[in-house]
């Protein structure tokens, strides 16, 4: 279980970055923190002809806080936004959220903007990024940029709008809205694996945007009433989504937990358990 | 009575019985193991890989290795045609014409099969070499369900056979038509058992050399025995058993039986050593192992009881169907026949009728795995036992209790001929209910009903058989086959012990440990016997077949070490002990009996003389003039032992199959998340009597270690198979293991009652969880749920299912209707529309032109024509980073010009196979335009199958509906242009027009 | 740096405190680099998909799968193994804890964990057993059933929370 044969290239600019990808285009993948990629190349999965190591560009590497959102460096590992000192204050639903994602292990060395990127439906940043109405900032050659809304970005299984020239350099998180209460859960097999449910709320006196992950092909937001509509609400939701049977949950299970664990969750039901508690190192 | 009370014991050191720690831990918490990868290799070694059937069943048509052989750094490839120049298949333990070879030489029979190893340089290059090797395949269809298998019209995997029963054996014990006549009620079940293996952590080694000079192999690997399988390997390689030296590393990282399944490995890489005329080294990665290694036995069992009012069941009847894969590989049948003895478990029911059928299904060959025939049996035994409580609306304990075997009834015969050798199940299971606190948890049960929770006990008893007798397997056969044969039976150990030239003492035992701590407990006993402190002692457990003491039982396996390997070290080191005290008597003049070792020393009981251990073991080695004239100097022993009780099976088919029986008694408490399903275990309970404990310690450890493994079966592994035999659990992300989050505690509860049979009193404490506790579980939840059927794994899903759900319906116009769906399958089927410019007539044609299937298969590199409207084409395929390159067939059929036509496809690529179809409608609408409308049914097959099941039903929807969006956007006021094929047949016969 | 597929290139980078090089093509795993050209072979490989955890080890402090890097990505790194722990000859207090809570038996999965345990001790010197286990969930032990590695980090916790008392201020645990 050896990758194939790729060039390999650690460019230190994002300018020397964005070239090599405009030259290489769809040949070229971009490596970050690598804990998705380096899987898919070694079993072979994917053979790109060369991979764009952006680990040695500095600039890539902040945690930045602007006007009205939280700007993440494609550099920065998972772990590095969970430790940042004022997370819970400034996105409080990353907070929540972020210690679901894989393992301490994996995320010490994978990124935020990476887990964008794969844009797996079940992944826990996507989800995030879309419930909040997060952006995606790309680069092209010559320093050209352009921003996506989540909403747009995610596009399908592992699919998105970024095209094959373009390098994600940060995502944008919105920050913490005052009057709005942000609340995370998932259900997944194990710990730390791929969730078979991913629900994230942000939760307003006259609505609700709730996000979903582990049940489309890619996380998927609607705004709900509260109050007594909000059960057909959901239950339209989760029609919506047109869930999938697997080897691990049926599409009726993952149907009846968006409805069930959704209306919990925004009503405030849903008990801090010791499991997610624990989910905090 | 017990051998180890015996008389020649003095001053107890206290090393047996005792909480030792490990000898083997500071050399492996150093990281200075030395596993099969870790060692070094000849010089010139090459690395192998091999490559793998995407295809459940299939023909293989062509094998061209041409382009594999001109890529870099390659050596060889090893084929079928090698194979069968060179080697032999396997032998069978059934009598039928079924011909399993290490490399698939006509036909593959499951998905991972080996169809041909790459040798090279280097590992990597090796795989890049797989991607040139070109397989032709003619897929057939499957059998993978195990009772699909066995019905009519089912397709059969060995021709030769005629059927996909291999072995079909019944037995009579007692009187159990009777029984059931008269029978006050009864009650049946029947329960299907899944596929799933212990995973060890580290997966399969070989390094192999091949001697052009003898024509014999030397091949290292992390095999765990037994060793009768060399017999096997030697079989297939044609060579006497001299001529292949079998060799294991000092560590081994973990196996649980799974490390029996390496020999066909073993042979395989001889014979690729012989290819490439180098030695060859093979390291199987997780995908591999996962998906091809080994497995244990799926089941299905049909049980009945004849049961008087009170619970007292008076007779059984089982009908088991075991799906051992794709070939019976030895040992297979024995997941039947190692419990066959003690079918009865730890009850007193002396009438029993048993139909055993071994099907051959395509699926991966199955093979040893921890508890090995234990989980299957108790799955059906004690899943039955709760359902008589409630179907008679008893306690299910008290129906347990009702049933046991009586005290003081041991040895007991068991209906089947298993001889129960010692133990105490009422007296043990009292005293779990009393120290694991059965009272206090029944009032949590209470409790939580109270509070409208779901919450369940589960109740579990089970004999622990350990010792396998070498011939139970023969079980399988019928006593004439059995006369024909020669009787099989017994189970030898072997100890070796030296004493060098300044006392010290080294021992090597066959054993083949994979981390249960054997080394120490050789140690213990040894110092216990020379009264040597334990430290120096050094123990060697590689296995060596070219200079090793060793036989057909060696290995690791059936729990065997604490009765039959300790109990030989015990015996050999009795044997030096005899010998030392005959030499010190001599020179003190005393008589040998008086003679004692103790501290370091041997010296005279009630007299003076003394001297250092070493002093008069040094003796043997620098002074043999002086030694008595019994002695020949030097001091090495070697004790071969094995149990007169393990003897054949009778004409009767009785078979006492092991020697030693333990008893488990286990209950838990289990919690359902009403939302969730999730079953949270909230305390678990469990108690053994394995007879004499050497060091509980290590007891507790395999309890432990038995427990976890036990419990994943319980709720979350399983090797799954779609229903066209591709295979779904390939890595760990899929194939789901119990992590410290998921494992609690155990209450782990000990009793003693030492074996008769074994040298120490020792009896195998190693299985009993993984056999026990996943009924165990699997009862409480059907307590906390009061259902009949329960089928493992017990994921959140499935419970929640089995709670039925209350589904408002969908919404219209919501949603697309739910095509069908196999779950956990790997057929993708879905229909859409896409509107597109033109008229019918227009899309139609543009179909049928290469340019524009060139333009809109996504990815395609080349098309070029092969048929009428027929291609092959070079694509790449994929989501995201996710891709591949596949040669693929394409084709346009069943054409209804302009109303419909079939568009499919067929490739395969380093990454598997995929196939696919779809049914095409043309419907013309306002505005000049069409409606296409797609139904399509895809199936994937090989890795891909295995890795991504996660997101299959979502990628090839997208890829699928690519090829439409892109004809739509291609149609965007292209004027449809004739075939090729339509232009080639113009230029061919001059007529033009529609084909 | 560009790299083309086939060129081997030099590796320089601290193991386990001192400096070393090797070369590496740019496809290759910094778990087979450890392990058969820099001789580290208490590393062990046991899926290749970074679920596992048997190849972990600590990059710059931080503990990360072996498996799911390039060897050519930690040039320049700080890099610690299995084969770092011994002190003076004898195990450590981790190492040590583990043999005495029997926290080990085949050993294969042990060097991966040592290594997340030395990085998990060192930023939460006050862990709850919910936290140890959090973290062991990053790997998989099929031999133990975890209580024996679950004890023993806990009584290297106590113990070295014990040691420091009184030259150390409260610990902020908080991480």
């Amino acid at each position: 279980m050896k990758p194939a044969a790729f060039d390999y290239a650690r460019p230190t600019t994002r300018r020397e970055a964005c070239d090599l990808l405009f030259d290489a285009g769809d040949a070229a993948r971009i490596i970050a923190g690598g804990q998705s990629l380096m899987a898919v190349l070694n079993m072979r999965l994917a053979e790109p002809r060369l991979l764009i190591d952006i680990s040695a560009i500095d600039d890539l590497r902040t945690i930045e806080r602007r006007e009205g959102y939280l700007a993440v460096g494609a550099g920065v590992t998972q772990a590095e936004l969970l430790e940042h000192p004022t997370l819970a204050d400034e996105v409080p639903l990353l907070a929540q959220a972020m210690p679901w994602i894989g393992h301490a292990q994996t995320r010490n060395r994978g990124t935020v903007c990476g887990s964008i990127a794969h844009a797996d439906p079940s992944a826990e940043l996507p989800l995030c990024l879309l419930t909040l109405g997060g952006e995606v900032v790309l680069e092209t050659r010559k320093g050209k940029s352009r921003r996506v809304a989540a909403g747009e970005f995610f596009q399908g299984v592992l699919t998105t709008a970024r095209r094959s020239d373009e390098l994600i350099t940060e995502v944008r998180f919105p920050l913490k809205r005052p009057g709005r209460a942000y609340r995370f859960q998932e259900i997944a097999m194990r710990h730390g694996d791929f969730a078979i449910v991913a629900l994230a709320a942000v939760i307003a006196d006259d609505a609700v945007e709730l996000g979903v992950g582990g049940v489309a092909d890619r996380p998927v937001m609607r705004t709900l009433p509260h109050g007594e509509k909000l059960a057909d609400a959901l239950n339209e939701f989760a029609w919506s989504l047109n869930a999938q049977d697997d080897a691990h949950a049926s599409a009726i299970y993952r149907r009846h937990l968006v409805r069930e664990l959704g209306i919990r969750l925004i009503d405030g039901e849903t008990p801090q358990e010791d499991g997610a508690n624990a989910r905090q190192v | 009575m017990n051998a180890f009370e015996s008389p020649t014991l003095d001053k107890r050191s206290g090393h047996i019985g005792k909480r030792q720690t490990r000898v083997e831990d500071d050399a492996l918490l150093r990281g200075q193991g030395r596993y099969g990868d870790d060692l070094a290799t000849p010089p010139g070694t090459l690395h192998a890989a091999v490559l793998r059937s995407p295809h459940a069943h299939a023909r293989l048509t062509s094998l061209d290795v041409s382009r594999a052989l001109a890529m870099p750094g390659v050596h060889g490839v090893l084929t079928g045609d090698d194979v069968k120049r060179w080697a032999q298949p396997f032998p069978v333990g059934v009598r039928q014409p079924m011909d399993h070879w290490c490399v698939a030489v006509d036909k593959v029979r499951y998905v991972g099969e080996p169809v041909a190893v790459v040798i090279a340089e280097n590992r990597y290059l090796a795989e890049d070499a797989l991607e040139g090797v070109c397989v032709g395949y003619e897929p057939l269809p499957v059998a993978v369900d195990t009772e699909a298998a066995i019905a009519d019209g089912a397709v059969i995997l060995h021709e030769a056979v005629g059927a996909n029963v291999v072995n079909d054996r019944r037995f009579c014990y007692g009187d159990p038509q009777t029984a059931f006549d008269t029978a006050e009620r009864r009650v049946s079940l029947k329960v299907r058992f899944p596929r799933s293996s212990c995973t060890p952590i580290e997966c399969y080694f070989v390094l192999a050399q091949y001697d052009v000079a003898s024509g014999g192999y030397d091949v290292t690997s992390n095999f765990q025995g037994p060793f009768a399988l060399h017999s096997v390997m030697t079989r297939a390689l044609k060579v006497p058993g001299n001529l292949l030296r079998l060799r294991t590393p000092p560590d081994s990282g973990g196996s649980f039986g799974i490390k029996q399944g390496v020999f066909p490995y073993v042979v395989m890489m001889g014979l690729a050593a012989r290819k490439v005329g180098a030695p060859v080294k093979w390291v199987e990665d997780r995908l591999e192992h996962l998906q091809a290694s080994s497995s244990s036995t799926n089941r299905v069992t049909e049980v009945e009881a004849a049961v008087t009012h009170d619970g007292r069941v008076t007779a059984l009847r089982l009908d088991q169907l075991d799906d051992c894969g794709a070939y019976l590989r030895a040992p297979e049948p024995a997941t039947f026949y190692r419990m066959h003895g003690n079918l009865t478990g730890a009850y007193a029911i002396r009438h029993l009728e048993v139909r055993n059928r071994v099907v051959m299904t395509n699926k991966t060959p199955t093979g040893l795995n921890r508890g090995f025939g234990g989980p299957q049996v108790y799955f059906a035994l004690e899943r039955l036992m709760q359902r008589i409580a409630t179907e008679l609306d008893l306690d299910p304990l008290e129906v347990i209790r009702r049933n046991l075997i009586p005290s003081g009834s041991f040895p007991y015969r068991a209906a089947a001929g298993a001889l129960l050798d010692s133990g105490d199940y009422p007296k043990a299971v009292a005293l779990g209910i009393e120290e694991g606190g059965l009272a206090e948890l029944l009032e949590r049960r209470k409790a939580a009903r109270r509070a409208g929770r779901l919450y369940g006990i589960g109740y579990t008893v089970a004999v622990e058989p350990s010792i396998s007798n070498m011939g139970y397997i023969t079980t399988a056969m019928t006593p004439e086959e059995r006369r024909k044969a020669g009787p099989k039976n017994g189970a030898v150990s072997t100890a070796t012990i030296s004493v060098g030239p300044l006392g010290d003492i080294s021992a090597h035992v066959s054993s083949t440990p994979q981390g249960q701590g054997h080394r120490t407990v050789v140690a213990q006993v040894i110092a216990e016997v020379l009264g040597v402190p334990l430290e120096s002692i050094s123990v060697n457990v590689e296995l060596d077949t070219g200079k090793d003491a060793w036989s057909i039982a060696s290995g690791n396996y059936s729990s065997r070490f604490s009765g039959a390997v300790a109990g030989a070290v015990y015996n050999a080191a009795l044997k030096i002990k005899q010998r030392l005290a005959v030499i010190a008597a001599e020179q003190w003049g005393v008589d040998a009996e008086r003679v004692r070792f103790g501290e370091g020393r041997v010296f005279v009981d009630g007299g003076d003389a003394s001297a250092s251990f070493h002093r008069i073991a040094g003796a043997t080695h620098w002074s043999p003039g002086t030694l008595p004239e019994s002695e020949s100097g030097g001091l090495r022993e070697t004790a071969f032992w094995t149990p007169p009780e393990l003897v054949a099976p009778d004409d009767n088919d009785l078979i006492n199959s092991s020697l030693c029986y333990g008893f488990i008694f286990d209950y838990c408490g289990v919690e359902i998340d009403r939302i969730t399903g999730a079953v949270r275990i909230d305390r678990y309970v469990t108690l053994h009597d394995a007879g004499r404990m050497l060091n509980p310690d290590l007891v507790d450890g395999q309890v432990r270690g038995g427990f976890a493994q036990g419990l994943g079966v319980a709720l979350m592994e399983e090797f799954a198979y779609g229903d066209d035999g591709s295979f779904i659990s390939g890595t760990f992300a899929d194939y789901l293991v119990p992590t410290a989050v998921e494992v609690p505690e155990p209450l782990i509860l000990h009793m003693e009652t030492p074996s008769p049979f074994t040298p120490l009193g020792a009896k195998g404490v190693g299985e009993g969880n993984n056999m026990s506790t996943p009924v165990c579980v699997a009862n409480g939840v059907a307590d906390a749920l009061g259902i009949k059927d329960i089928e493992l794994p017990l994921t959140p899903s499935k419970v929640r299912t089995l709670m039925g759900f209350d589904e408002p319906p969908r919404p219209e116009g919501v949603g697309e209707e739910v095509a069908k769906q196999t779950p956990g399958g790997s057929l993708l089927t879905a229909s859409d529309s896409v509107e597109i410019p033109g008229t019918p007539r227009q899309v139609f044609d543009n179909l049928l032109d290469p340019d524009t299937l060139a333009a809109i298969i996504p990815g395609c590199h080349a098309l070029e024509l092969t048929g009428e409207n027929a291609y092959r084409a070079d694509v790449t395929v994929g989501v995201g980073m996710i891709r591949a390159r596949f040669d693929a067939r394409v084709a346009l059929r069943d054409l209804d010009p302009p109303h419909a036509l079939r568009l499919s496809g067929a490739g395969t690529s380093s990454m598997g196979s995929a196939e696919g179809s779809a049914k095409i409608r043309l419907t013309e609408i306002e505005g000049g335009k069409t409606r296409l409308d797609y139904d399509y049914e895809a199936s994937v097959g090989g890795k891909v199958a295995s890795v991504g099941g996660r997101m299959l039903q979502s990628a090839s929807k997208m890829i699928i509906a690519q090829i439409f969006t892109r004809l739509s956007r291609h149609l965007g006021g292209a004027a449809p242009k004739a075939s090729l094929w339509q232009r080639i047949k113009r230029l061919v016969t001059g007529k033009g027009g529609q084909s | 740096m560009h790299v083309k597929s086939d060129q081997r290139t030099r590796v320089i980078f601290t193991l386990n405190g001192r400096e070393r090089s090797g070369h590496a093509e740019p496809r290759m795993q910094l778990s087979d680099f450890l392990r058969h050209e820099m001789g580290a072979t208490g590393t062990h490989i046991g899926c290749e998909h970074g679920v596992c955890g048997a190849c972990t080890v600590l990059v710059d402090g931080r503990a990360s799968r072996a498996c799911l890097m390039l060897a050519v990505q930690v040039h320049g790194r700080r890099l610690e193994t299995v084969e770092s722990l011994a002190e003076d000859g004898g195990l450590n207090d981790l190492q040590q804890a583990f043999h005495n809570h029997h926290a080990l038996q085949c050993g294969f999965c042990t060097a991966g964990i040592l290594m997340s345990c030395s990085e998990f001790l060192a930023r939460v010197p006050a862990p709850t057993e919910t936290q140890v286990r959090d973290m062991l969930s990053g790997h998989l032990c099929r031999c133990t059933g975890y209580t024996g590695i679950v004890n023993a980090v806990l009584e290297v916790a106590a113990t070295r929370r014990q040691f420091q008392e009184g030259d150390t201020e409260q610990e902020n645990n908080n991480v």
